[in-house]
């Protein structure tokens, strides 16, 4: 039998870039059909995410924690786990650095960022892995079990910020700023863009590396494709449960971190993310691999990014953007309509991606 | 029986082609079926049988031919389309929904309905009347999953005869029954032959297409290579049809030379994950250079006792010995350390992973041990090239060591779990129904690198419901029913029809 590898490979990247372009269209007609002008709405949206210096830079800026969450996402999809915890785990990360940045003093640059970071990514990993553990021991499903640990954290963070880590002289309920010694760098003195997003893309390198040249990673893929050969090769499918969820977490931590280390300086009650969530939507469109994490999360940040200067040149909503990304994810979810609309026939046998296998066991 | 118009064509396909991306699966196939006759379709897996039935019952458009029934040109493109003309089809596996009673299964898309209310009444009476016609003995209130698997294929005919189909297809119908369920399933074959209906038989076992069947077309590599009558012909020619070359049918062994015991186990006793004692008691042992056949009908506790021995499932009592040392159950990779190889019984579900590639299939139980890694880390180079040395050895066909294993054809894939099981340096090897589905050149090779194995000293723990496969290999045989082993003896003193009695739990 053989096989048409040449085409499968094109396939994979031809089926989200149709199903962005078709988005873009949808997008087009809602616009033409709310009245506005299409041409000025899409001109302010490309514009706003890359029309000035200052635009690039500020896309890069949630271009990182877009990364970071996006890869967390794509790395429990392919253990097989929904992690839809990533909020909660980049809360986790981001009021643990903000603790570490203020509260401990007298430590040289290079001794309290990394610090810092790490103990982010470490409450990350915490966070994240008892969903893992609870599955591993209980078979309860992480599905629940994350959104539970999500509202868990939103709320204790609200609770620590606004009590015992408020900054009492502050105008706004915050924590105090973090120290100079906790700063991540930024990357051009006249730009708010830092070191998080080199940070980031060398996590995708990282985590490509683990997933596929590692025992670790080849142990995590095969619990996620298929738990029973899994075990049959003797993998204990608990602990990969445990292990993934955990670095699953531990990105999502460190997108947190990041967010405070390198770009706010302290953590304020009214932080509101939301990458957690847009992070399983990345990880959708780049089909959780770790490279397409860049493009999908660049895509996504350039979206929000250029959102504003679209409603203000063609004075239609914001929200417009979220129609447009639900259609992409809409067509990355169900690739049927797309091979309908463009006439492409399905190919067989590639590597997937399993959501969720049902309910408990 | 059987006038002029009794023996007319009632189905004729014409130049049937269907090509997939990079495969012909049919190429210009001409295939005709008269009225009140059995034919067979005989070929190897990925000859394009399936795929034939698959355009003939409507799950496939075909690129170019016609299909004729009854003279008429249609077109067929739904499996609904397929029954309107009067095509049934009894699948492999059954379509039925264990949890509902005979009545609902078969009048499920077909309600008969008074009112806008299902009408059962009606339903259960012809139910009844076709269940007597053919002496199917069957109650239609009865719950499928309380059905024997024979008991279930007669449903699966029932329903296709309650739509009224004129045309059978029947997709490997015996390869879940007992020889004693098959010897039945031939006589209802027949009296359906007797009321006008024609039947496609569709099976890889010569033996029983040369029993039942009319006439046999053989297909290979998407083509018709002939069609004989069974009186013309032998199942060595047949063979020679499928494979194209010569095949040696008969396994050819040399006396055994037992030596110490590789495997022991004694009053093995083991639950299923619903908790229900499914093996009983076990005893027995296998020693080196010795083929032990467990034989039995399926469901009697094989899958189970495979599992417990392997690993996979813990056991509640009794002791399991490998190579002497003693096994405490539920560590797979334990068992593979004492130099255990296993053929799982599903090599989907346990034996492959079907979206790797062949080469990280090769690996999956020696991938954390150097060379393969060393500190964690995949010897990348190593394993493309030990793998491509194993597809070699082992004769798989893939067109490379990163192709999708699910690409592969099932004998190639049973390939794959063989080489990789084999590759290692063993004691002890467990398969469990190591040629279920695959082709007779698949057969023929999975059978010699079992004799193989045991020349080379191993002990064998063969498990099969095939008795040809029993009687050619094994050197004893166990009987398994209901969890027990009933009978242990000499496999020179075995018959069939004694095994297939015995496995139908009767001990004379």
């Amino acid at each position: 039998m053989k096989l048409n590898r040449q085409r499968s490979g094109y396939q994979e990247l031809f089926i989200p870039f149709l199903s962005i372009a078709t988005s873009l269209i949808i997008g087009a007609v809602i616009i033409w059909a709310s009245g506005a002008n299409v041409y000025r709405a899409y001109q302010g949206l490309l514009e706003g995410a890359f029309g000035k210096p200052r635009a690039i830079a500020e896309t890069f800026v949630i271009t990182t924690p877009y990364i970071l969450t996006g890869l967390a996402v794509a790395f429990g999809f392919k253990c097989g786990l929904f992690n839809i915890g990533v909020e909660g785990q980049l809360y986790a990360g981001a009021v643990t650095a903000a603790f570490i940045g203020y509260a401990v003093k007298g430590l040289p640059q290079f001794i309290h960022l990394p610090f810092a970071l790490l103990a982010g990514i470490a409450a990350g990993a915490v966070w994240g892995g008892i969903p893992g553990y609870l599955k591993a021991k209980t078979g309860g499903h992480e599905v629940i079990n994350t959104i539970m640990m999500n509202h868990i954290m939103i709320k204790l963070t609200d609770y620590l910020v606004k009590n015992p880590m408020l900054d009492t002289s502050a105008s706004i309920p915050r924590t105090p700023y973090i120290m100079e010694t906790a700063h991540m760098p930024k990357i051009f003195p006249a730009f708010r863009m830092h070191w998080g997003f080199v940070l980031a893309i060398a996590a995708v390198f990282f985590i490509y590396f683990l997933l596929f040249k590692t025992t670790l990673g080849f142990e995590i893929r095969t619990v996620g494709l298929n738990q029973n050969a899994a075990r049959y090769a003797g993998m204990n499918v608990s602990k990969n449960f445990i292990v993934a969820m955990a670095i699953s977490g531990g990105l999502a931590g460190c997108a947190g971190a990041g967010e405070v280390l390198g770009l706010n300086y302290t953590l304020p009650a009214a932080f509101i993310s939301g990458y957690g969530f847009d992070a399983i939507a990345i990880a959708l469109l780049a089909k959780s691999n770790p490279f397409g994490i860049i493009p999908s999360a660049a895509l996504w940040a350039a979206l929000r990014n250029g959102a504003g200067l679209m409603q203000i040149r063609a004075s239609i909503s914001i929200d417009l953007i979220n129609i447009i990304q639900a259609f992409v994810i809409m067509f990355i979810a169900a690739p049927k309509i797309v091979r309908w609309i463009y006439r492409i026939r399905a190919e067989r046998g590639k590597e997937g991606i399993i959501l969720t296998k049902g309910w408990g066991k | 029986m059987a006038s002029g118009s009794m023996n007319g064509t009632i189905l004729s396909l014409t130049g049937i082609t269907k090509s997939f991306p990079g495969v012909l699966a049919n190429d210009h196939i001409d295939f005709s079926l008269n009225r009140g006759e059995i034919h067979t379709l005989l070929g190897e897996n990925g000859a394009g049988k399936t795929t034939l039935m698959n355009i003939l019952y409507g799950l496939y458009t075909p690129d170019e031919g016609e299909i004729r029934i009854n003279g008429e040109e249609v077109s067929i493109r739904t499996p609904a389309d397929a029954l309107s003309h009067g095509i049934g089809m009894v699948h492999q596996h059954f379509m039925l929904i264990p949890i509902m009673d005979i009545t609902e299964n078969i009048i499920l898309g077909k309600e008969s309905k008074k009112r806008g209310l299902i009408d059962r009444e009606e339903a259960e009476s012809r139910i009844r009347e076709l269940s007597e016609k053919y002496s199917f003995h069957l109650n239609p209130r009865d719950i499928i999953k309380d059905l024997s698997i024979g008991m279930q294929q007669k449903v699966e005919i029932i329903k296709a005869l309650y739509r009224e189909a004129q045309i059978l297809i029947l997709d490997e119908p015996t390869a879940v029954l007992t020889p004693q369920e098959s010897k039945e399933l031939f006589s209802i074959l027949r009296s359906l032959k007797n009321e006008g209906k024609s039947i496609i038989f569709i099976s890889h076992k010569l033996k029983e297409v040369l029993e039942i069947s009319d006439i046999i077309t053989v297909l290979r590599d998407g083509k018709v290579i002939g069609s004989v009558r069974p009186e013309d012909t032998s199942e060595q020619e047949l063979a020679r049809m499928m494979v194209g070359r010569e095949v040696i049918l008969k396994v050819r062994k040399t006396e055994k030379k037992k030596g110490a015991p590789v495997l022991e186990v004694k009053d093995l006793v083991v639950q299923d994950t619903r908790g229900v004692q499914v093996v009983n008691a076990i005893s027995f042992t296998v020693h080196q250079g010795e083929i032990f056949g467990v034989a039995g009908v399926q469901g009697n506790g094989q899958t189970e006792l495979v599992q417990a021995l392997t690993g996979l499932l813990p056991f509640q009592s009794g002791e399991i010995r490998i190579q002497g040392q003693p096994i405490f159950g539920n560590r797979p990779r334990e068992v593979t350390r004492l130099g255990t190889a296993h053929i799982p019984e599903d090599r989907h579900t346990f034996g492959l992973v079907l979206p790797y590639p062949v080469r990280d299939n090769l690996i999956l139980c020696t991938y954390y041990t150097s060379p393969f890694s060393r500190h964690g880390i995949l010897d990348s180079p190593y394993i493309a090239e030990k793998s491509l040395k194993l597809i070699k050895e082992f004769d798989i066909r893939t067109p490379a060591h990163t192709t999708i294993t699910d690409t592969l054809s099932g004998g190639n894939q049973q390939k794959t779990v063989v080489a990789r099981e084999l590759s290692r340096d063993n004691r002890l090897l467990i398969a469990a129904q190591p040629t279920r589905g695959l082709d007779v050149g698949s057969i023929e090779y999975i059978h010699k690198k079992i004799i193989e194995t045991r020349d080379s000293g191993c002990g064998v723990l063969l498990v099969s419901s095939e008795l040809e496969e029993i009687l050619s290999l094994t050197d004893t045989i166990g009987v398994i029913f209901k969890g027990e082993i009933i009978r242990t003896l000499d496999s020179r003193e075995a018959t069939k029809e004694g095994l297939g009695l015995l496995m139908a739990g009767i001990k004379k």
